[in-house]
């Protein structure tokens, strides 16, 4: 079976000569469809990084992305785009919506940018919203939202038509920690129902909603957990009555 | 846990049997504290002879137990009374983290990286157990949270731990492994 996501000996360096930085080594990645993925790391030990480029928003210096089975690198400029468009939804920690639109506006704007029509997007728009309870919410402006609101609007901007990619860094970042669960059980749920998910964090809370994690150091891929137990393990080690 | 506030707790609800102590115990500690029935009827014998239960003097199942004017007070002693928050004296974690940076030939980046791991998969177990609860077992999510921000607090020190000890042995390489002598190599020089 094809990946969603595959990234081969990924490595990306920043500058050149005494002040280069290998923000990047080497990284093996795969993420399959119905499986969220976490990245743990410290700052600076390129999590981000290796986000925009599983997003194809920065290239890698060596090493090859998979979208689907399709090499990124063998892209031209314009498909590229229109599979930014078309297949991956971002989630950011400061949410990036738009102020002078509504949330429905926000959620349908990716699919009119990518030529579907103002019916149709709105449709698509206004489920994709009523999947993360915020359907009475279709009409309001980003500022009238709270921040665990906007961070919904967001996903949902993520997951509208058939995005196949979920990529969010720190996306609970801004949130308080109620919220913060709120926005990884949508996250978790949307991976449930077939996307790929990236998740970048360094929050280990946020990290176990994860089905695997992987920890990077110096922008190494130096660990991931093994298939999380069942809750019967838990009892072994902490009945102590 | 003290098995004794927590009986202590139910009856000051209701009068009720040792069968149903167990019961509701198990519940509102979102089962994840398996009770037997012959501890919950020693802790009520200790309870009625300290004078903070009564029972109505019938037989076997059939006894009913009754919180006591002192056992209400000794409860609400006992809920506001601060548990002990000290250092524990010896946390395994810390001391293994200490003695790593000290073992020549041992990355204790590496070994704070094996215990991150294995923390975070423990966190996954108890996240997946959230996940899949009922929203309405609000004594199971307490239980989990509670272990959760437990779990990450340890996390969260590995994560301070490691810049720390950045300029300490983080390269295996840079460490002088003392080899084992071998007769050969003594027979050579």
């Amino acid at each position: 079976m094809t990946h969603m996501l595959e990234m081969h000996q990924v490595s990306k360096i920043h500058g050149a000569g005494l002040t280069q930085v290998h923000a990047l080594k080497e990284v093996d990645l795969s993420v399959d469809r119905g499986e969220m993925v976490a990245i743990m790391g410290p700052s600076g030990s390129g999590k981000s990084t290796l986000l925009t480029i599983a997003g194809s928003l920065e290239d890698a210096t060596e090493g090859e992305v998979l979208i689907d089975g399709a090499a990124v690198s063998a892209m031209s400029r314009d498909e590229r785009a229109r599979m930014r468009r078309r297949s991956i939804g971002y989630v950011f920690q400061d949410f990036n919506l738009l102020a002078g639109l509504t949330a429905a506006e926000n959620v349908s704007l990716p699919l009119e940018l990518d030529g579907v029509t103002a019916g149709p997007a709105r449709a698509a728009g206004l489920e994709a919203l009523a999947t993360l309870g915020l359907a009475d919410r279709a009409s309001a402006f980003p500022d009238d939202l709270s921040g665990g609101e906007q961070q919904r609007v967001a996903i949902a901007r993520a997951i509208v038509g058939h995005r196949r990619l979920l990529l969010a860094d720190e996306p609970s970042g801004a949130l308080d920690s109620a919220n913060g669960e709120a926005v990884m059980r949508l996250l978790r749920d949307a991976c449930k129902r077939g996307m790929a998910g990236v998740v970048v964090t360094h929050d280990s809370k946020l990290a176990a909603w994860a089905d695997r994690v992987l920890f990077l150091r110096d922008g190494r891929m130096v660990d991931q957990t093994t298939t999380p137990r069942g809750p019967e393990s838990l009892l072994d080690e902490r009945v102590d009555l | 846990m003290s098995v004794r506030h927590a009986l202590l707790a139910l009856l000051s609800e209701e009068p009720k049997y040792g069968l149903r102590l167990q019961r509701e115990f198990e519940e509102r500690t979102g089962e994840v504290w398996p009770l037997n029935v012959g501890q919950v009827y020693t802790t009520l014998q200790r309870l009625e002879r300290d004078g903070l239960v009564a029972s109505d003097g019938a037989g076997g199942a059939q006894k009913a137990f009754t919180i006591t004017s002192a056992g209400r007070a000794e409860l609400v002693d006992w809920l506001r009374t601060p548990p002990p928050s000290k250092i524990p004296p010896r946390d395994e974690l810390v001391i293994k983290v200490l003695v790593a940076v000290t073992v020549p030939g041992v990355d204790v980046r590496d070994v704070i990286q094996e215990h991150r791991r294995h923390l975070v998969e423990t966190m996954q177990t108890f996240t997946r157990l959230k996940a899949e609860s009922s929203p309405d077992d609000v004594a199971l999510a307490l239980v989990i949270d509670a272990e959760l921000f437990r779990l990450e607090g340890v996390v969260r020190w590995l994560d301070a731990a490691d810049p720390r000890l950045g300029g300490l042995n983080a390269a295996p390489d840079s460490v002088e492994v003392p080899q084992p002598a071998h007769p050969d190599a003594e027979a050579r020089r």
